[in-house]
């Protein structure tokens, strides 16, 4: 089934499928509507399964269970998947977060109570990840890409914090969930449409070297990887690109968006943000910007690297002055993915593959990190860590694992997070031949530094919310400890993270190859 | 080269010693609470396996030598590999056997101290973590796994030291603990990923064969490995300055502090100067001055600080720091032997001092020595315990710490560092006085106090009974001109170095430190041996500047709090929350708001005013011209007729003149 | 006889049906004036076929047509007039403005 290809188009499009029918059902099935939610989540999730287990790892460099169909022959956009070393590791966590998503939501629908439309949209918001890492056609990659969109807009628009909040240094009061979403929306979209005349661009450009022009993401690859787009022209069309993807990663300076997007979103909605779509960003970095236009990059990498740190010292400071939980573990995703984005400027095999593996550990470690607090501020009814503490004492199995996750967070050895950190800073030592070694190890000692304030925001968050006495205003109230559904969607969390960090060659095993091919296509190697 | 064997099967399971406690934690986490002892009966299990197996595997090296190493690959991207594996040599086999009997005799003990706790599984089960991220640590073949029992050690130091987390300051000591070790691991993993990078492989046996080679690929870099590793090793070991952590950690419970801060975390630093140790003797011996140079400074500081100090466990974690320095030292010094000799012996005596500091603090229900006195008749075996450690750690003969110390003092005088040499004979002086004072305090006149004194259970007497019998016969394994044999158990490595000596009696030397050290008990017996009528007067030395400057410890913990950590916790990290709320996120809201303001303009003016204003006058005008247009009905038919013929008549001249 | 003694008594006839056209009160005057124009026109339709036999052919065509339409003009014509009258009790035109802006 999966060597003509259907596999993969399967996985990608089962859950929008999902969401037609269950636009289809009565609003008051809950039954059904949960029901057609997990199969068509569960579904993309025994395929990948089986593709971990037919995936060819020693040609992980060559895209496998493809399909190149044409689509749109006017403008010679094709429907043209297939995952790789590098696309394969996301896919498969895509799929298993989006399962665990729906699984954990079947307990706990965000206000207000409109389970068919939210599963819907959870739905629709899994084929637009899946579709995104998959996708090797420009044209369906930006389609997936945009589509990613609109289901976290109505998320945090309409089931999000309600509360006013004051827009700070304006006179203006706004709803926080209406703020956010619009704010989230317009500015990924601003660096959208930048993206998209990149895209446009290369595409005019490639009808000067091939017979006809082409979105084809291998074949313009072919293309950067000789030559073929240098000079002012690659200098625009990164430029273009990057502000597309700085914007998703987030990178500093770009990075505002993502602090009001977590507050105001609901758990699943946060989770899903930040375990998946971040990675849309930087994995756009890799997938698109290295290597169609390597020179560039080369050129680019130094002032990558210098905005990486800067979003990782930057991120672990605002950490250490924010009040609301959420907000926190919003700041802690930028620092995290600077160590991802200083992994991919260092232009290396280590580097590049630090990167994925951070991207993978980091969907683990935050997706589970918003589940717990999601959970916690759904039964407290806050999120000011200032009223939260002793949690441990109140709610122990919920305050185990937010340590363990923590813990996990800051990078500790054992643990899924250590690779990622630790990889890109000998990445960092000695990047790619060419780049200013200066900056780059100054980075490093950076990132090493951003390791220790890390170690500081997490060790005080957990003192702060779970350690300590309770507080006195929650005397009379009965807080359930952690119920079946969480337990079963935070177990796998914890088992992969785990897992990934004694034996990080559940990453590294597909994601080797395929970074080495392209480091060498790219960069000579 | 250095005879040895392989090993054999004993060396090929060994990995057992590193897997067993962590497989011994899931039991305790999963199924402890059940149990009768609740988990700690598979804890003490787990560390017995592990110290049989050592001392089976320090037996073979004592008779055979063994040198085996073995890694298995868990991943490779690029030209990194990464490989958890396990090394017995004769280093590892003497910490195993450190670790293994420290690890099983402290449980052990722990059974009857933390009875009745809050969270005795929890205890157990991150107290069995720790004991394998140790064996991690010291089994390790490469700095990787180095780097995650490093950490792993870190970890469960922060757990244990706060324990009891329902007080804030408990928790705090963790996080400083954690904190101050994880900025001084920023040299250890600078210095791992230089070295790794230079030599191409993260290997021990790699990177110490480019070291004793002097490979040119570790030339520009290995004095500033050297340094960066040494860094890290500050931070596990507490050398000046950060060795602000070690008395905080004391808020731990008792035999965390006995196990972890005194025989074995700290003592990673050391181990891994000495596991580099090729490197140090060779290509990075230009850095080694700095190694005296705070290990000198460390001994005496800390030392000093153990002076004036209340807390009983306070002045052993002081002294721990002390003797660390004393390991350090030795090692910078070219004194391999030397320094894992005093590890090895502090292991033992120490650790008993903290297991009697606990057995103490357990009857007394108080850490402070105001509360204790004439305890000696009440306790009699933590009595003798606490004597023969003390002894030990005062190096008097024939206890185990006199061969040890006096090994490190001949070391450092014939190797040039005559200067360390006598801040050594003064730190002992030094330590012969806290230790008279400890003991004299709290042994010695009268309990003033209300807390009904027995001795402990038998679970926890026989431990340290135990140790009590190490203090004096662990230092007879190496006595030189008699009987060398711990020289010859570390000397087996699978490289060998130079400037690796043991030293001789140096009988100056020997009898100048035993006379310091036998004058320091004099004076604290003149000082503290007399009773009073509090136990708080019977504190007499006060020096005027001096005691409260060491009160204030020197004042670092407050200059880092000033200078460190307030301001990144306070102002820096509220003016980077400001900027990206007012200035980064103004930019963005500002954007929003001027896109508004822009787009009120474009409607109100451009469109509503202006494009829409030429359509509407467009319409306006069109509506006049036809307003005037139709005043030309005026329904009088005669004019219609009028202007029909004048329109006929101007046709046909039109026509006439233009045809 | 020539063409022009009729032309120019077409064109005088014609100018006095204009003079009635423009000056009269009365609308039967009025349509009377018209008459007169339609006559002149007819005159000179049949002068000039008179004159130019071969070349103008339809000239005698042309003016039945012409006294028909004038016919039916006159009849109907004359039945707004009456109805005018009928209802207003006069047959001035210069009263008759109603349909005016």
């Amino acid at each position: 089934m999966l060597d003509n290809g259907w596999g993969l188009s399967l996985i990608v499009f089962l859950p929008i499928a999902g969401a037609l029918i269950i636009l289809l059902t009565p609003k008051k099935n809950l039954v059904a509507i949960k029901a057609f939610g997990l199969t068509f989540t569960a579904l993309p999730v025994l395929l990948a399964a089986y593709m971990i287990a037919r995936f060819d790892y020693g040609a992980g460099s060559a895209f496998q269970f493809g399909t190149d169909l044409s689509w749109i022959t006017s403008i010679n956009a094709r429907y043209h998947i297939g995952v790789d070393g590098i696309s394969f590791p996301m896919l498969v966590l895509s799929t298993v977060l989006t399962l665990l998503a729906v699984i954990y939501t079947f307990n706990h629908w965000p206000e207000p109570y409109n389970p068919k439309a939210f599963m819907a949209l959870i739905l629709v918001l899994g084929t637009a990840m899946n579709g995104t890492f998959v996708a090797l056609d420009l044209v369906l990659f930006f389609v997936f890409f945009e589509l990613v969109l609109l289901p976290m807009y109505f998320m945090i628009g309409i089931w999000g914090d309600k509360t006013m909040m004051k827009v700070p240094g304006f006179k203006i009061e706004a709803e926080t969930r209406l703020y956010a979403a619009i704010k989230f929306f317009v500015f990924t979209l601003f660096g959208s449409a930048f993206m998209l005349l990149g895209f446009l661009a290369v595409y005019y450009r490639s009808g000067e070297y091939l017979a006809s022009r082409t979105f084809d993401i291998p074949k313009l690859i072919e293309l950067g990887s000789s030559g073929a787009f240098t000079g002012t022209f690659a200098f625009l069309v990164f430029g273009a690109l990057f502000l597309g993807f700085a914007v998703k990663v987030p990178m500093w300076p770009l990075h505002s968006w993502l602090p009001d997007a977590h507050t105001a979103a609901p758990t699943v909605g946060s989770v899903l943000l930040a375990g998946i779509m971040l990675k849309l960003g930087s994995y756009g970095f890799i997938r698109i910007s290295l290597p169609i236009l390597p020179q560039e990059a080369h050129r680019w990498a130094p002032a990558i690297a210098i905005l990486a740190v800067i979003g990782i010292i930057y991120g672990a400071l605002a950490c250490l002055a924010q009040t609301d939980m959420k907000r926190l573990i919003a700041f802690s995703s930028v620092g995290h993915m600077g160590f991802v984005m200083l992994g991919i400027s260092t232009l290396t095999v280590v580097g590049i593959n630090a990167a994925v593996i951070g991207m993978v550990a980091h969907g683990l470690i935050t997706g589970l990190l918003f589940f717990v607090a999601g959970s916690m501020s759904h039964r407290y009814h806050t999120r000011e860590m200032a009223r939260l503490g002793g949690n441990q004492t109140l709610m122990p199995k919920m305050g185990a694992i937010l340590g363990f996750t923590a813990i996990a967070s800051l990078g500790l050895p054992g643990l899924a997070g250590f690779w990622g950190e630790f990889m890109s800073l000998v990445g960092s030592y000695s990047p790619a031949f060419g780049l200013n070694l200066g900056v780059f190890r100054t980075a490093m000692v950076f990132g090493a530094i951003g390791t220790v304030l890390t170690a500081g925001y997490m060790l005080w968050m957990l003192q702060r919310v779970n350690l300590g006495e309770p507080s006195s205003e929650w005397g009379g109230h009965a807080l359930v400890d952690a119920d079946a559904y969480e337990l079963t969607a935070w177990v796998p969390l914890m088992v992969l993270i785990v897992a990934v960090g004694v034996f990080p060659k559940l990453v590294f095993g597909a994601t080797n190859s395929a970074v080495v091919a392209l480091v060498a296509k790219a960069f000579g190697g | 080269m250095v005879h040895a064997t392989d090993g054999g099967w004993l060396a090929q399971w060994a990995w057992l010693i590193v897997v067993v406690p962590f497989l011994a934690m899931a039991v305790i986490v999963f199924f402890g609470k059940r149990m009768p002892r609740k988990g700690a009966e598979v804890a003490v299990a787990a560390m017995g396996f592990v110290f049989v197996y050592a001392a089976v595997l320090l037996i073979l090296n004592i008779t055979q030598g063994v040198i085996y190493e073995h890694s298995v690959q868990v991943a490779q991207i690029g030209s990194v590999s990464i490989e958890w594996g396990w090394v017995v040599d004769g280093l590892s086999t003497m910490m195993y056997f450190v670790v293994g009997t420290l690890s099983f005799l402290v449980f052990t003990y722990a059974i009857g101290y933390m009875k009745g706790d809050v969270r005795v599984t929890w205890f157990f089960a991150a107290f069995t973590f720790f004991a394998g991220s140790m064996l991690v640590l010291v089994s390790a073949p490469n700095l990787m796994q180095l780097i995650v029992g490093w950490e792993g050690v870190g970890l469960a130091s922060y757990l244990l030291i706060g324990h009891y987390w329902e007080e804030k300051e408990n928790s705090s000591a963790g996080m400083k603990a954690f904190y101050t070790n994880k900025i001084a691991d920023i040299g250890l993993i600078i210095g791992a990923i230089v070295l790794g990078t230079a030599v191409g492989s993260f290997r021990y046996s790699d990177i110490l064969d480019a070291a004793a080679s002097n490979s040119s690929v570790l030339v520009p870099v290995a004095v500033l490995a050297g340094v960066l590793l040494f860094i890290g090793a500050m931070g596990k070991s507490a050398q000046f300055p950060f060795h602000v952590w070690l008395p905080d950690a004391m808020a731990g419970p008792t035999p965390v502090s006995s196990l972890m801060h005194a025989a074995t975390m700290v003592t990673a630093g050391v181990y891994l100067i000495a596991r580099m140790y090729p490197l140090y003797a060779g290509m990075a011996s230009d850095m080694r001055v700095l190694i005296v140079i705070i290990g000198a400074i460390t001994l005496l500081i800390a030392g000093l600080l153990a002076i004036v100090q209340d807390d009983l466990k306070r002045v052993l974690a002081y002294s721990t720091v002390s003797q660390l320095g004393y390991m350090v030292a030795a090692l910078g010094a070219g004194g391999y032997t030397a320094g894992l000799f005093h590890l090895w012996t502090h292991a033992f005596f120490k650790g008993l001092l903290f297991l009697t500091a606990g057995s103490i603090i357990h009857a007394v229900h108080s850490n402070n020595m105001s509360d204790m006195g004439g305890l000696r008749k009440r306790m009699p075996v933590t009595f003798w315990s606490f004597t023969s450690a003390s002894l030990a750690l005062v190096a008097i003969i024939p206890f185990a710490g006199f061969f040890s110390k006096d090994e490190i003092l001949a070391t450092l005088g014939h190797s040039g560092y005559t200067w360390a040499m006598w801040i050594g004979i003064l730190g002992a002086f030094i330590t012969a006085f806290y230790m008279g004072r400890a003991m004299f305090l709290t042994f010695f006149g009268t309990y003033k106090g209300d807390a009904h004194v027995h001795e402990s259970p038998a679970v926890m007497a026989v431990p340290m009974a135990i140790l009590g019998v190490a203090s004096l016969v662990a230092g007879w394994v190496n006595i030189p001109g008699v009987y060398e044999g711990f020289h010859h158990w570390v000397a087996v490595r699978a490289i060998t170095f130079p400037s690796f000596a043991s030293e001789g009696f140096d009988v100056p030397v020997m009898l100048t430190g035993l006379g310091f050290a036998i004058v320091g008990v004099i004076v604290a017996y003149v000082a503290y041996f007399r009773d009073a009528d509090t136990q708080f007067a019977r504190d007499r030395i006060r020096i005027p500047v001096l005691w409260p400057l060491l009160e204030h410890k020197y004042y670092l913990d407050d200059l880092y709090l000033a200078v460190l950590v307030n301001p990144i916790k306070g102002p820096i990290a509220r003016a980077v929350n400001w900027t990206n709320s007012y200035i980064i996120d103004g930019i963005v809201n500002g954007a929003g708001v001027v896109a508004r303001l822009v787009a009120r303009f474009v409607y109100g003016d451009l469109d509503q005013k202006g494009i829409d204003l030429a359509v509407n006058t467009a319409a306006i005008v069109t509506g006049s011209a036809g307003e005037q247009t139709r005043r030309l009905q005026t329904g009088k038919v005669q004019q219609y007729a009028a202007m029909t013929v004048a329109g006929a008549v101007l046709l046909v001249i039109a026509i006439v003149i233009f045809t | 006889m020539s063409l022009v003694q009729f032309l120019v008594l077409g064109a005088f006839m014609f100018s006095l049906g204009v003079y009635g056209l423009l000056i009269r009160r009365n609308a039967v005057m009025v349509l009377l004036a018209i008459e007169l124009m339609l006559n002149a026109v007819n005159l000179n339709l049949i002068a000039f076929e008179a004159a130019l036999r071969t070349a103008f052919a339809g000239g005698q065509i042309f003016a039945i047509f012409v006294i028909t339409v004038a016919a039916a003009e006159v009849g109907i014509g004359l039945a707004i007039v009456l109805l005018i009258f009928r209802n207003r009790r006069s047959a001035n035109v210069d009263e008759l403005d109603v349909m005016r802006w």
